[in-house]
Parts: C-alpha cells; sequence; structure tokens
C-alpha cells in the first residue's frame, strides 16, 4: 500500500520559544493545533486499492509536564463531501424481500475516516463527541423528512452508519495518531478503494486531559488520475458521443475477435 | 491484478472479469444467445451497481453478438428482411423501457423488478424448451423419425393480416407478431440489459416456425442493433456505461464465443436445445432463491436524487 504522505510545515514558533528564556516570564500561550499537506490533491490511478493516507501535524505552545504525562489526545479526521442519501429497508411482501420503507437523509459525509492516538472513549466524554459531531457515530445525519418517528429515524440512521462502516467508508482508525516529539504527529488514515472523489477536509482536534482546546483543518481535493478521469467527463459532458464510442469500440472487438479466434 | 472502473467507481480484478467474459462467450457462441442474462446477474453478483451491470451488459452484449453474427452471415443463415422488422419494433420497445427503468430507480425498487423479471422470464422459457426438447430427445431415441414441420401446419399467428414473405426463413407470416415480438425483446433488452436471444430464439421456433438454423444468426444479428440502441439511450440518460468493464467483458466474450460457435456446430438442435434450457432454468433457480432467503443485509444504500 503506497503511502501518500502530506508534510506540514514545522512550526518555528515553537523552536523559537524554546530557545529564548526570555519567553517563559510571560503567562503560557494557549496550546493550539496545526496540520498541513504537502499537496491539495490526490490522483486516483487504475490500480487504486485503497491507501494510507499520512497527515503530519503539530501541537503549538504545549504544556512539557501535560505533554510528558501523554495527557495531549488527537483526533483526525478525513471527511468525504456531503451528499443526500436514502436508506432503504427490505421487508418480506408474499415471501419476496422488496424494498418497502425508506428513509432520505441531507448531506451525509460519504466518507469519514477517523484515526486517534487512543481509543475514543478513552479522550473524553460521549458528550462533548456530541457536540463537536465528531467520530461516525456521533454524526448528525438530517432526515429529509423530520415528521417521521424518532424510532425509525434512529433505526435507519444506525443502519446507514452500519453500511458505510461495512463498505470501509467509515473507518476508525485506534492508534493512527503518533507522537513523534513533544510537538510533531503523524496521523495515519485510511483511504477506501470506493472513496468518492471531490473535496475531502481534513480536520484535526486537540485534546487536552480529556477537555477540547482546538481544532484545525486543511482541504483535499480528490480526483480520478488523467486516464480515468477523461473517461468520467466524456461520459457526463459528451454522453452521445461517448455512447457512439462504447458501441463502436463493441462491434470493433466483436470484429477483431473473430479475426484473431477464427474457428469455422 | 486490479483496475478501477472510472464509471462504476469501484477497483475490480482484471482477471475476473475476463473470465467471466470468456465463459459467457462461450455459451453465448454455442447457442446463439448474447449472453446478457448471464453476464448482468452475474456483474450484480460482483458488486457492480445493477444500473450499471445492466448498461454495460448491453454494451457487451453489442460485441459477441456482432462476432456470431459475422459467421452466420458468412454461413447464410442470417436473414436481413426478418432481422429489419423485428429491429423495427425492438427500438420502440427499447424506448419505452429506458422510461421504466428510470421510473423504477427512483422509486427504488429497479433491482426487485429486474430479478422479478428474470427469474419469472427464464422460468417460463427454460421450463418450456426443456419439456419440448426432452420430448424431441426421448422420440429420436425410441427410433421414431423426427418429426419434420410440416409447411401446412399453422398456428392463430398465421391467421393475422398484413402478411409478409422472408425468403431466407421460408416464411410467409404478418408482420404484427414480429413487430410485436421485436418491441417486446427492445424492451426487456434495456431494463435487463440483455439482447433478448433466449427469448427470440424460442419464440422464433416455436410461435413464429422459423428454421432453427436461420434463427440464431437472425437472432443475434437484431440483438446487435437492440444492444447499440440500448446503449446509446443508456449513456446519453444515465451516464450508466462503463467502457473499461465492457471492454474486459467483450475481450474474454469474443474470444469464448468463437470456441462456444465450433462445439455448438457437433451437437444436435434437440441437444442443443435442451442444454439452453437447463441454464436459463438454473440462472432462474439462482435468482429466485435470493428473492425469498433473508439477505444478509435488510438495509441498503443510495444516492438520493438520482433519475
Amino acid at each position: 500500500m503506497a503511502g501518500l504522505r502530506a508534510f506540514a510545515a514545522i512550526s518555528f514558533l515553537s523552536l523559537a520559544a524554546a530557545a529564548l528564556p526570555a519567553a517563559a516570564q510571560t503567562p503560557p500561550a494557549a496550546e493550539s493545533i496545526q496540520i498541513g499537506l504537502s499537496t491539495d490533491a490526490i490522483s486516483i490511478t487504475a490500480g487504486f486499492s485503497g491507501a494510507d493516507l499520512t497527515i503530519f501535524g503539530s501541537l503549538e505552545n504545549p504544556d512539557p509536564l501535560v505533554a510528558r504525562q501523554g495527557r495531549y489526545d488527537v483526533i483526525v479526521v478525513l471527511e468525504g463531501p456531503d451528499r443526500p442519501v436514502v436508506v432503504r429497508r427490505k421487508d418480506r411482501v408474499l415471501g419476496v424481500w422488496v424494498n418497502l420503507e425508506s428513509e432520505t437523509f441531507e448531506n451525509v459525509p460519504v466518507s469519514y475516516s477517523v484515526a486517534t492516538t487512543r481509543p475514543l472513549q478513552d479522550i473524553t466524554e460521549p458528550n462533548s463527541y456530541k457536540q463537536l459531531s465528531l467520530g461516525a457515530s456521533n454524526l448528525y445525519m438530517q432526515p429529509a423528512e423530520p415528521g417521521d418517528s424518532p424510532a425509525t429515524i434512529e433505526e435507519f440512521t444506525a443502519a446507514l452508519r452500519e453500511r458505510k462502516a461495512a463498505t470501509g467508508l467509515y473507518s476508525e482508525n485506534v492508534g493512527g495518531v503518533q507522537f513523534l516529539s513533544q510537538n510533531l504527529f503523524r496521523a495515519t488514515v485510511r483511504l477506501a478503494p470506493n472513496i468518492p472523489v471531490g473535496t475531502h477536509k481534513a480536520r484535526a482536534f486537540l485534546f487536552k486531559s480529556g477537555m477540547f482546546v482546538k481544532e484545525s483543518s486543511a482541504q483535499l481535493e480528490i480526483r480520478k488520475s488523467g486516464f480515468e478521469q477523461s473517461i468520467f467527463r466524456v461520459a457526463h459532458d459528451y454522453s452521445f458521443l461517448y455512447g457512439v464510442f462504447a458501441v463502436s469500440l463493441a462491434m470493433l472487438t466483436g470484429w477483431l475477435g473473430r479475426l484473431v479466434f477464427r474457428r469455422d | 491484478m486490479g483496475i478501477y472502473l472510472p464509471i462504476a467507481e469501484i477497483s475490480v480484478n482484471v482477471f475476473v472479469l475476463l473470465a467471466m467474459g470468456a465463459a459467457v462467450g462461450f455459451l453465448s457462441g454455442m447457442f446463439g444467445v448474447g449472453g446478457g442474462f448471464l453476464i448482468t446477474p452475474l456483474l450484480i453478483f460482483y458488486n457492480i451497481p445493477p444500473a450499471i451491470a445492466v448498461a454495460t451488459g448491453a454494451n457487451q452484449v453489442i460485441a459477441s453478438s456482432f462476432s456470431g453474427a459475422l459467421s452466420h452471415f458468412k454461413r447464410g443463415t442470417l436473414d436481413f428482411k426478418l432481422g429489419g422488422v423485428l429491429l423495427a419494433g425492438g427500438i420502440v420497445g427499447s424506448t419505452a423501457g429506458i422510461f421504466v427503468f428510470a421510473l423504477l430507480r427512483r422509486l427504488g425498487q429497479l433491482d426487485l423488478f429486474i430479478s422479478l423479471l428474470y427469474v419469472a422470464l427464464l422460468g417460463t422459457v427454460g421450463g418450456l424448451m426443456l419439456v419440448e426438447s426432452v420430448n424431441a430427445l426421448r422420440a429420436t431415441r425410441s427410433g421414431a423419425a423426427p418429426v419434420l414441420k410440416k409447411s401446412g401446419q399453422h398456428n392463430w399467428i398465421h391467421r393475422l393480416p398484413f402478411k409478409m414473405r422472408f425468403r431466407a426463413s421460408k416464411l410467409f407470416v404478418s408482420v404484427i407478431p414480429v413487430l410485436g415480438l421485436g418491441a417486446a425483446i427492445g424492451f426487456l433488452s434495456s431494463i435487463m440489459g440483455v439482447g433478448g436471444g433466449f427469448i427470440m430464439v424460442p419464440a422464433l421456433i416455436y410461435l413464429l416456425k422459423v428454421p432453427t438454423n436461420v434463427v440464431i444468426g437472425t437472432s443475434l444479428f437484431q440483438i446487435i442493433f437492440t444492444s447499440a440502441y440500448t446503449t446509446l439511450v443508456h449513456a446519453t440518460t444515465n451516464q450508466t456505461v462503463d467502457v473499461i468493464l465492457a471492454f474486459l467483458l467483450m475481450a474474454g466474450g469474443v474470444a469464448g464465443a468463437q470456441y462456444g460457435a465450433k462445439a455448438g456446430q457437433r451437437l444436435r438442435g434437440e441437444q442443443l436445445r435442451a442444454l439452453l434450457a437447463l441454464l436459463v432454468l438454473s440462472v432462474a433457480i439462482r435468482l429466485a432463491i435470493d428473492l425469498f432467503v433473508t439477505p444478509p443485509n435488510l438495509y441498503s444504500l443510495s444516492a438520493a436524487g438520482l433519475n
């Protein structure tokens, strides 16, 4: 699996602060977090079968004591573009399984990969995840018809999350964030083989002793590489010509196949 | 070896697709069917979204039927006039089918409808053919001379007006059932991603009494155009034709088709029909089981707002 590497510029501020003893006299500046991507676009090629994306980031003004005790936690999320989704449930009708009930959700992230320093439940309270809308199980899915019974909405939301996780689009990589030094960390998020193209958002959340401190984000464009992208674009922009091409290709293949493999 | 399909938006194994194409191509060359009724379910089984499987299946069918029709053209077992009339009906049928396809997709019932159609049609056609061909086989074995079709033998279809003469098929028949058959097959082609050979072949043999040797070539000829039209319309309205996927299937398919055609020549007509019937029936049973068995996932996701 080829690691896709994005490098963050290591903040020189923190280094400078350590070098100057004068800085210690002023009250400690608040911690913050930075992530950076070396590239703002990733191309998916013909052989793409999923990959790990490495994101580097840094803490600014960390408290050395807290850092030594390992009480800083970082959660990095790579979130795909939002799209409306229909969840359908099959039920038995005369013995046959039929799609009967359905629930539409607006703005569901197509993909959602999480990397954390520790298991999510060890980092902070469920409530703060809810407030931050952080983690696949805390994402708020807006139903298109809020009038439906809460139980139904809850059932379909759970099914939506379960299906997304089963196809690898929603993933969680516990231990995927590692501190390389007091300031520098590395996060590895998984890109599913079926990762959707579009603008993805990388976000990093900093927690200090279970309290949320700061967030930082960067954008990443995922697109198909040259050839695949051209095919996709032609299929949508020049669909008739594309159809003519598909038909001619089929006829040509049929004719050539007969020439090559003729058995009569 | 994996390859990323630009329209289906997933990675698949090249060799699985080539093998799938070759196996289906072999059968298609042997029985003179496009193979769409095997390709589409196989693709769906391989996790290709049904809408893309149907449209791409239609594209693949063009290659195998073109290749097969060329062989029959060389042997002179192709009735262009009959094929042309079938085609005229086919275009009307496919256009209607595309609209129904888009509507069902919006309602979320496309997959169910496709499966039900497959089970009903394959089950009926396969069952009828099996009974007929087993009877024929038994008659030959017991020593009785095979009952030859008498030219005076007519059914209700032959009493319809607007008669037309099809020389290559030694046929004088009303155009109404021919057009109707074409339209029905065009409709199925666009909804099921099939060429319709598995219905066309028995219908031409049993309903219109076309000689078996002309049937396959003519059916393939008509299928080329119906599936080409279906491919074009799916590409323009739904953007669901994946050329990379189609090409891999075709490449395997045309190779298999030539060997299949050769193998088919060694078998007698009723043996061929009995085998085709068994094949059709087994696909129907496989799909029927899926309808009744509790699916591993009751829930499914699809993009909202698709046409």
